[in-house]
């Protein structure tokens, strides 16, 4: 479904892992971050594991390592946070490195580096092998209060539309001779931006005119009827079990 | 033909008037019939009152004096849903008739409001696709067109609720002149009654018998499109001008065997 409706974050593709329905791989990867998650830290083994798991996935994904590990720049604000925990935690301290460092920092560090990049790594293989707009329906069909899904599908069909309005206003803007050099331009700024938030606001009137014409009394009509096979969700099944086999030898070994 | 049996016309407005909250009257006693087939265009200026009246059609303006009725139905709460059915409304902007991600699922967003799903759904909307020459745009998401292919799916959105008729406001607006001709050549092949509000008088010319002249909340003429374009006091009298160069006298006009006669 949906040709052209490519974003940023998905691959197209034909894999395995492509076809399984969204509302899947959702569950899969929600119970997969969940199994990380409930893993004790000392248990270092295990998250290796998870990670082996993962990199199963992505291959059969056809998503090469590079693609994955440039996805997961997105997590540097946190690693931050977590090299800063060594050094400001209080506890008994070790020296690494000819560096004095808390030796609860360390594990809290360690925790936070390893479960978030493995939370972050399930969730970006889940977007690249997973459309936008497929991801909506899963999302629906898991029951999410309809209106936050009606307000994400509305920001996925109007967001260049707006972004387009903006575009055309800093080039009148510009060709009107403005430049944004410092403080003083910045409410010239915020009136353009008021200006955009009225002119989206009304268009959100004509939207609503204009589905209310064709039947809208305040739920979205079931289009696409999502349905996964016993088989597929078996398929699914398999990454969120496996994890929990890893999970539970983490906690008796 | 008898009147007895003749089937109810599409769109019957009676004395309506409406003025808005803020006080501002903008229709003062409309009279309009649209028999079933028919073409028929809205010529007006800026201001006239042609939103209001086009609001009116399927009740999404109401509580004003005078009625309106489609195919016999009065537009009235309980029948609102029907109504919505029935009168397809294209909007100017096809960016705000166009909301769903996708082209097909916009094209089904009514159809579907109103109950329909699984094959007889997909039908329905391939069908109405096809009628606007859209059925290889399907998957594309609406940004992705032209304005011409996006106005031509917002005809398709309302053609797959099978309306008994379809309200075009301002349908060339913006568009070039091929996207305006093959809008054009799609509107003669429909087989429904349309009524076309526009300041567009070559295009109501090309389209449509038949026009009326609303202005200032009234309508101040009806009949044959060039003879009312030909009217220059009228036009004058109306604001509406003709572009530079054309005259209506000596443009052909396809003549398509005509509707059922006005009663």
């Amino acid at each position: 479904m949906g040709a052209g409706h490519s974003h940023k974050l998905y691959r197209r593709g034909h894999s395995p892992v492509h076809s399984l329905p969204a509302h899947c791989k959702l569950i899969a990867a929600f119970c997969f971050v969940l199994a990380v998650v409930c893993t004790p830290r000392e248990a270092m083994w295990a998250f290796a594991g998870y990670a082996a798991l993962l990199a199963v996935v992505a291959a059969v994904a056809r998503i090469p390592p590079g693609f994955l590990l440039s996805r997961l720049v997105i997590e540097i604000p946190f690693v931050a946070f977590a090299l800063l925990m060594p050094f400001v935690v209080p506890g008994e301290r070790t020296t690494v490195l000819g560096l004095s460092v808390s030796v609860p920092g360390l594990w809290g560090a360690w925790n936070i580096l390893a479960k978030g990049t493995l939370g972050v790594a399930t969730s970006v293989i889940l977007a690249s092998t997973t459309e936008l707009r497929s991801l909506l329906l899963g999302l629906q069909w898991l029951r999410l209060p309809p209106l936050l899904v009606q307000i994400a599908s509305f920001m996925i069909r109007y967001g260049d539309v707006i972004a387009d309005e903006m575009r055309r206003m800093s080039i009148a803007r510009r060709s009107r001779g403005f430049e944004a050099r410092g403080v003083r331009q910045w409410g010239v700024l915020a009136k353009s931006a008021g200006a955009l938030f009225i002119r989206s606001y009304e268009r959100g009137e004509r939207v609503h005119l204009a589905m209310v014409s064709r039947g809208y009394t305040g739920v979205m009509p079931v289009i696409d009827e999502v349905r996964a096979s016993r088989t597929q969700w078996a398929h699914a099944a398999t990454l969120p079990l496996a994890a929990l086999g890893v999970c539970l030898m983490g906690w008796t070994l | 033909m008898d009147p007895l049996t003749a089937p109810a016309p599409s769109l019957d407005v009676r004395g309506l008037a409406y003025a808005y909250p803020d006080g501002h009257q903008a229709l003062f006693g409309v009279d309009l019939t649209v028999e079933r087939g028919e073409r028929v265009a809205v010529l007006g200026p800026n201001g006239a009152g042609k939103t209001t009246l086009v609001l009116h059609l399927n009740g999404i303006l109401g509580g004003g004096v005078g009625t309106v009725s489609v195919a016999g139905l009065p537009v009235c709460r309980e029948h609102l849903a029907q109504i919505r059915r029935q009168v397809g409304i294209v909007f100017q902007d096809p960016d705000d008739q166009l909301f769903m991600p996708t082209v097909r699922e916009d094209v089904a967003f009514g159809p579907a409001a109103s109950g329909l799903r699984g094959t007889d759904l997909e039908k329905r909307v391939a069908a109405a696709l096809e009628r606007v020459g859209m059925a290889a745009y399907a998957d594309r998401p609406p940004h992705h067109l032209s304005y011409g292919q996006r106005r031509r799916v917002a005809v398709a959105t309302v053609l797959a609720m099978e309306p008994e008729i379809l309200v075009l406001d301002e349908p060339s607006s913006n568009l070039d002149p091929a996207s305006r001709r093959e809008l054009a050549d799609i509107l003669r092949s429909l087989d429904v009654t349309v009524l076309m509000v526009t300041h567009d008088l070559p295009y109501a010319l090309e389209l449509c018998p038949r026009s009326v002249v609303l202005s200032e909340g009234v309508i101040a003429a009806d009949g044959p499109t060039r003879e009312l374009l030909v009217d220059e006091e009228l036009m004058r009298g109306h604001r509406l001008e003709l572009p530079f160069g054309f005259d209506p006298r000596f443009v052909p006009v396809a003549q398509r065997s005509s509707p059922q006669k006005r009663i």
